[in-house]
């Protein structure tokens, strides 16, 4: 993001005064310092403390434990349903599942409606947009209808086709919670892909028509290359925000059978519903660290990528 | 070469109607249910419409507070959201703070680290020691802190667009550095404040998380988490009461939407998320 900095060569003007001194340049930074510190930066800090004692909902006075919380995190059942190994499992399908869904869905929406402008494009995008920005509740309960099994709109149409009706929420959870994210994460990747392909220049894609290139080649020759940075920034954020996101609760509560006890989920029920404070910090510090991890290792293939376009 | 562009066209329609289906079909429910006096789970048209299911949610005292506290929490939170990321936003653009660049980008990260769950053990425990659990004002604090880093981000473009002159002038006129920026640098970056507001309003207004775990009573509880009250003796939803309920939950939320859309076009701005 700073690298459009260059300092340019030659020796550099004057720089002009500030317009605000620094002291009430401050004081208009502190009641943005002040709520950010108690609600994000304290928060950080309590958490990496409380996850090394035995703290819990009930209060009382906490221990230092170590490393015990970790340790229980991760004992011999933890690969088994409620566990954290499991959660983390599941978790991992849940969010693969939709990284290929909404950036495959994405992309195809932006491809099918690029250089197009019309009612039908507003139509759609609109819709598409919607079930991104609409709130969690009713949409939970549209969706909570959509997948039952008796009455559900999804199953009156699989059985019209003679496709089968499944119990969604009973027999394929998982499932049911990836489709439910995809179709709510969608809108983000479609808008942010079809704003970067405005940005390939009409030239590049005439020259390859002219030539004989056929639509596969353009877009593994042009368009993905043109778009790289874009689809770098889709597979960061959606992978944090679908590490991160609760609304499955609202449909499966972490069920049956703790068949969809995602991070967050599982966060909950250890935090808030066992009271396991110590225990559920350290959950969160795991989950913490390991999105650190995957944005750090998501910027660091961008910048080579950059750096690879630029030799 | 004609029959050919023919189909193309016909797979094109094909293609985008069926995407279009796939989105729509799971809201579809919420736009029959809540004007259907039996309703059920399934999608039927109403036979006939009708406004029952309206008359006995707003016959309900609990889902109207509900709805009122929304729009409580909403406006509050866009509010200080939105003057507190512009007072911010102004002096990293205009004061030569150190290291604020870089504190800007840590901030930007680690609010999309510790969201959702992972941050309410602390903020509940933080909110219990400032007296705030079952308070409008606590949900209020607490969402402002987790947009301000994004609302913070969003408007620094707007204000590093704005050249300098304009201040300059204004101090030509006499003006004191503390009346630029209500006098001069709000007026001018109104298009940036309306998007971190509608974007603040929208996100409070469909939390579910916050106010689930820091509040307690009736007479607090936002719609989102109201909504679970239309539950019979069974622990089954009474649908058409759940129905209305999302509809009027959802209707403003829409309504803003459309409109700021037919106002500025909904994209991206400055390629982050608007």
């Amino acid at each position: 993001m700073s690298a459009a900095a260059e300092p340019t060569p030659g020796p550099r003007p004057a720089r002009p005064p500030a317009l605000l001194g620094v002291p009430l340049g401050v004081g208009f930074l502190l009641p943005a310092l002040a709520l950010v510190t108690l609600f994000l930066l304290v928060p950080f800090a309590w958490i990496v403390a409380v996850s090394f004692t035995n703290q819990s909902l009930l209060g009382g006075q906490a221990q230092f434990v170590g490393l015990a919380n970790y340790a229980r995190m991760f004992d011999q059942a933890t690969w088994l349903p409620g566990g954290m190994g499991y959660s983390l499992v599941i978790t991992g399908v849940f969010v693969l599942g939709s990284l290929a869904g909404q950036v495959g869905l994405g992309l195809l929406l932006a491809l099918l409606f690029f250089r197009r402008r019309g009612v039908w494009r507003e139509v759609v995008f609109t819709l598409v947009t919607l079930c991104w920005i609409l709130p969690d509740v009713p949409i939970a309960f549209g969706w909570l209808s959509f997948l039952d099994r008796d009455f559900g709109l999804l199953n009156a149409v699989l059985g019209a086709l003679h496709l089968g009706r499944p119990d969604w929420t009973l027999d394929h959870p998982l499932t049911a919670i990836i489709l439910f994210n995809i179709w709510r994460g969608t809108a983000f990747s479609m808008l942010l892909f079809s704003a970067a392909l405005e940005g390939i220049p009409p030239s590049y894609l005439e020259v390859a028509s002219v030539s004989g290139a056929r639509f596969t080649q353009q877009l593994r020759d042009i368009i993905l290359p043109s778009i790289q940075a874009q689809l770098l920034s889709a597979l960061v954020l959606i992978t944090i925000w679908t590490f991160n996101t609760f609304g499955p609760f609202l449909i499966t509560g972490g069920g049956p059978l703790n068949k969809t006890d995602i991070v967050a989920i599982h966060t909950y029920r250890v935090a808030f519903k066992f009271g396991d404070w110590g225990l559920g910090t350290s959950i969160a510090m795991v989950v913490m660290l390991l999105n650190l991890v995957l944005t750090g290792a998501y910027l660091l293939a961008s910048r080579r990528g950059a750096r690879d376009a630029r030799a | 070469m004609r029959g050919r562009d023919v189909a193309a066209r016909l797979g094109f329609v094909f293609v985008t109607a069926v995407l279009a289906a796939l989105f729509a079909l799971p809201t579809l429910w919420l736009l029959t249910a809540p004007f259907n006096a039996r309703a059920t789970l399934e999608t039927a048209w109403p036979q006939p419409p009708t406004l029952s299911n309206f008359r006995q949610v707003l016959a309900n005292h609990d889902a109207v507070t509900g709805l009122l506290n929304s729009a409580l929490q909403a406006t509050g939170s866009m509010l200080l959201t939105t003057a507190v990321a512009a007072l911010a936003a102004y002096a990293l653009s205009r004061a030569r703070i150190p290291g604020a660049r870089v504190f800007t980008a840590l901030l930007l990260m680690f609010s999309s680290v510790i969201g959702g769950t992972v941050a309410m053990v602390p903020i509940y425990n933080i909110i219990l020691k400032m007296g705030l659990i079952d308070t409008q004002l606590g949900v209020i604090l607490v969402m402002s802190g987790g947009l301000l880093p994004t609302a913070i981000f969003l408007l620094l473009d707007f204000v590093n667009g704005l050249p300098r002159s304009y201040e300059e002038s204004a101090a030509v006129c006499g003006a004191r550095p503390w009346q630029y920026l209500p006098q001069v640098i709000v007026p001018l970056i109104r298009p940036g404040l309306m998007v971190v507001g509608v974007w603040a309003f929208v996100g409070v207004w469909g939390s579910f998380l916050t106010p689930y775990i820091l509040l307690r009573s009736n007479r607090n509880l936002p719609a989102s988490v109201q909504a679970y009250q239309f539950y019979n003796d069974n622990g089954q939803p009474v649908l058409t009461l759940v129905s209305a309920y999302s509809f009027l939950y959802v209707l403003p939320v829409l309504l803003l939407y459309l409109w700021v859309n037919w106002k500025y076009g909904f994209r991206f701005f400055g390629g982050i998320k608007g």
